[in-house]
């Protein structure tokens, strides 16, 4: 079983997608800061254009993407709309049900929300969708010198939940062969809670024998010793990665300047 | 010059525990030797190896309490195994397999995991490669460097996790029940490889392993461990065994010559039957038609057009390799998970008279009833009365705190009266050696006691057909003999059994058909003693 959104999936080797997983990271980062600065349509919109058309260097099918991305485009809809339904009225008024009401005020504030969203969120779909977990800790812990035991316990861990996602599904019909469930929703909430504790009890018992053999092979013992850990995968910034970057600032640039010269970005501090 | 390992009234607690795992341990491995290490469960073998791989902290952050000494070439093992990382070689001292493949694969790509060993153990990255690709050669994995760990066999996920130890070059090797959970080909596969390893390179060996059959050949020294500490025996394989051989099996060791023999218990406990009359309404429990199973989601099924029928009073062996499908096919059948393809018929002495209508009937139950012979679409309660399930890892179906609790669940939901639920818990704690840990936590208990808790929670509502997957996983030769009486005791009982396992010899001893499944098909195979009627 696999967890879909996180599944490194089968990409077209491009430029982007080789690109060094913290270059990625950067884009996505710089990104999300730059819209994180103004709610307004025409910087977000920009931004998703550009996004868009800047897809196919990613090495991503259209399909794939919104695959990848159908949680997060569930997630903005209903934000759009309830913004444009509950927002704060200004202009004129587009449909009035007593306390709901759509302006065209409130109406242009729920599309600016709902497009930042999806303007944060798909640098970071496309960053999980072409970059392996592996290189992206590897990418952590050499580039930006992240602490090795840190990174590396957390990809093994990461590795474990597929695992678990198995054993959550075993603990369904156990349950169900016990005679448990299919009393109603109080009962299912119990259910549930009573699986969650297995599983828990499991992980804990998975997580101590996997501890044991990464010690045994060596893992963690370096930082008693002075010794350092080599990497059998150096991941290094290159040229690209640079170029990557400065694509990204230059998105979040023209996003923001589009959106001064409409006049409609404003800077939001909350 | 001194032995490799040397232990001199080494003994270790772990912390919470009142009583040592090892007490006055007195032991010189040579290099190059191989050790088979014996002892009752509880004797403290996995908590030596872990002292001599140098894991057990005895410091002041430590997890636990140690006491005399434990060397390996006269230093203290802890530090030995610090010391070789740091040499920066890419030499450890010990290497360490443990029993559960999927819980020993470090990395999601196979070159990966090979190389972390060497990583930790500062190995330059240009010396790295070659050793991975000549440790997965070792072991016969013949597969690129990036290919998922998630989709290898038990068997390959094993000799995997052996190639990340081999890599190291250990001196030692240290190997606990390595081929506990693989099937008889893995780990007949698994010991060859060790074997030629360790004669390709001259490394010792110390071995945990209850199987002693499939290592016997291999180890030249046995020494066995007493429960209350110290060494009951130690010297050649073969001179051990001959002297010990009785008390090892009736310690639950698989030693060859003392093949475990079940009793025949000619039902003498009424605990485990069904109602007398239960036996004259027809033998057929279940058909299954032209069905086909496999994982939803996963694209074509495992197995299909599978016909077959499981009759009452009788056991069925499901074999084949694994991944063919056993697992998914016993699912079905238990009515955990419905066929992707086809009918699975719940004949009419499994579904029984219908149930007395519970006071309060939810929508959904009535639904249900649309196909009252369909056990995919059984209500859980009516599920637990009918059909009895016993999983590979008892730990799954596990739901309560103590473990008389445990084995009440089912026949509450049954609805049973206080005095017959008392009842029913009081007979299978006595008949299945649980009395004793009544109260204790289901996940507190061994291996072998939380077995026999599972399969006794699947009786309590005395189902008519128990379906049960790899019961005999893992299991001792003591817990093996008592979960054969225990089904032929159901069986003659009028109970229906249909277990998927490898078991060759549960199913010489049990089986009256077999269902052989592979390449996607399923055969029926009747052997002419059962043909002529029981």
């Amino acid at each position: 079983m696999s967890t879909g959104l996180l599944d490194p999936g089968v990409v077209r080797p491009t430029a982007l997608a080789r690109a060094n997983p913290v270059a990625k990271l950067a884009v996505a980062l710089v990104l999300a800061f730059g819209l994180l600065l103004s709610v307004d349509i025409v910087t977000a919109g920009t931004a998703v254009v550009l996004e868009l058309a800047l897809l196919p260097l990613a090495g991503l099918g259209a399909l794939a993407v919104l695959r990848r991305s159908a949680v997060l485009l569930l997630a903005a809809v209903p934000v759009a709309v309830v913004s444009a339904l509950l927002g704060v009225d200004s202009g004129a008024v587009l449909v009035d049900l007593g306390p709901i009401s759509v302006t065209s005020g409130s109406l242009q504030t729920g599309g600016a929300i709902g497009l930042r969203v999806v303007a944060i969120a798909l640098p970071g779909v496309v960053l999980l969708a072409t970059t392996d977990p592996t290189d992206l800790a590897d990418a952590l812990a050499q580039v930006l010198h992240l602490p090795a035991r840190f990174v590396l316990g957390a990809l093994a861990a990461f590795r474990v939940v597929d695992v678990l996602l198995d054993e959550w599904r075993q603990l369904g019909l156990a349950r169900r062969a016990r005679g448990l469930g299919g009393d109603g929703l109080l009962a299912s909430a119990r259910d549930v809670a009573g699986r969650a504790f297995v599983l828990l009890v499991i992980a804990v018992r998975r997580a101590a024998v996997l501890a044991t053999a990464m010690e045994a092979r060596g893992f963690g013992a370096g930082e008693h010793q002075g010794a350092d850990r080599t990497w059998a995968r150096p991941s290094r910034l290159r040229p690209g990665d640079v170029v990557v970057v400065l694509v990204g600032v230059a998105v979040t640039v023209v996003s923001t300047a589009a959106g001064v010269a409409a006049g409609t970005w404003e800077l939001v501090i909350t | 010059m001194s032995p490799l390992v040397r232990a001199r009234g080494w003994g270790w607690r772990w912390n919470a525990r009142r009583a040592h795992a090892v007490r006055g341990l007195d032991l010189d491995v040579e290099a190059g030797e191989r050790v088979l290490l014996l002892g009752a469960s509880g004797a403290g073998k996995s908590t030596v190896l872990a002292g001599v791989a140098g894991l057990l902290d005895g410091g002041p952050d430590g997890t636990g309490e140690a006491e005399g000494q434990l060397l390996l070439d006269g230093v203290p093992a802890a530090e030995a195994r610090l010391n070789a990382v740091a040499a920066g070689r890419g030499q450890a001292r010990t290497g360490l397999l443990l029993q559960d493949p999927q819980a020993q694969t470090v990395l999601a790509r196979v070159g990966d995991d090979v190389a972390f060993g060497l990583e930790n153990h500062g190995v330059p990255v240009e010396r790295i490669w070659p050793r991975v690709e000549a440790a997965l050669a070792d072991v016969g994995l013949d597969l690129p460097r990036d290919h998922p760990t998630a989709r290898l066999s038990g068997g390959q996920r094993q000799r995997l996790a052996l190639a990340g130890v081999l890599a190291l070059e250990p001196q030692l090797l240290l190997l606990d029940e390595p081929t506990a959970m693989l099937d008889p080909e893995g780990a007949v596969r698994l010991r060859d490889v060790v074997a030629e390893r360790l004669t390709a390179t001259g490394a010792g060996c110390l071995l945990v392993e209850h199987r002693v059959d499939l290592w016997v050949d291999l180890v030249d020294r046995v020494v066995v461990l007493a429960p209350g500490g110290g060494v009951l025996a130690d010297g050649p394989t073969l001179q051990v065994l001959a002297q010990r051989g009785a008390e090892l099996a009736a310690a639950g060791v698989w030693v060859p010559g003392h093949r475990p023999v079940p009793r025949s218990r000619e039902g003498s406990h009424g605990v485990l039957h069904q109602n007398p009359g239960a036996a004259t309404d027809g033998r057929l429990l279940m058909a299954l038609e032209d069905v086909a199973v496999g994982r939803r989601g996963h694209g074509a099924a495992v197995l299909s057009a599978v016909a077959a029928q499981v009759e009452a009073g009788s056991v069925t062996a499901v074999r084949g390799a694994n991944g063919a499908g056993k697992s998914t096919l016993a699912l079905a059948v238990a009515g955990l998970v419905p066929p992707v393809a086809g009918r699975v018929r719940a004949g009419r002495p499994l579904v029984g008279d219908p149930a007395p209508a519970p006071s309060r009937r939810r929508w959904r139950d009535r639904r249900r009833e649309v196909a009252p012979d369909d056990p995919a679409r059984w209500t859980p309660r009516d599920l637990v009365a009918r059909i009895g399930s016993v999983f590979q890892d008892p730990r799954h179906q596990f739901v309560a705190q103590t473990v008389a609790d445990e084995l009440a669940v089912g026949p509450r939901r049954l609805g049973l009266a206080r005095a017959e639920v008392a009842e029913r818990v009081e007979g299978l704690l006595e008949r299945l050696r649980l009395d004793r840990l009544a109260r204790a936590n289901p996940f507190t208990l061994s291996g072998g006691e939380q077995r026999r808790l599972s399969v006794a929670t699947a009786l309590a509502t005395r189902p008519r057909l128990l379906v049960l997957d790899e019961p005999t996983f893992g299991q001792d030769a003591r817990t093996w003999v008592e979960l054969v009486e225990l089904l032929a005791e159901l069986r003659d009982g009028g109970t229906a059994v249909v277990a998927a396992t490898h078991d060759v010899e549960l199913c010489e001893a049990l089986a009256d058909v077999t269902w052989w499944v592979g390449d996607g098909r399923l055969r029926v195979d009747v052997p002419a003693r059962s043909a002529s009627g029981r």
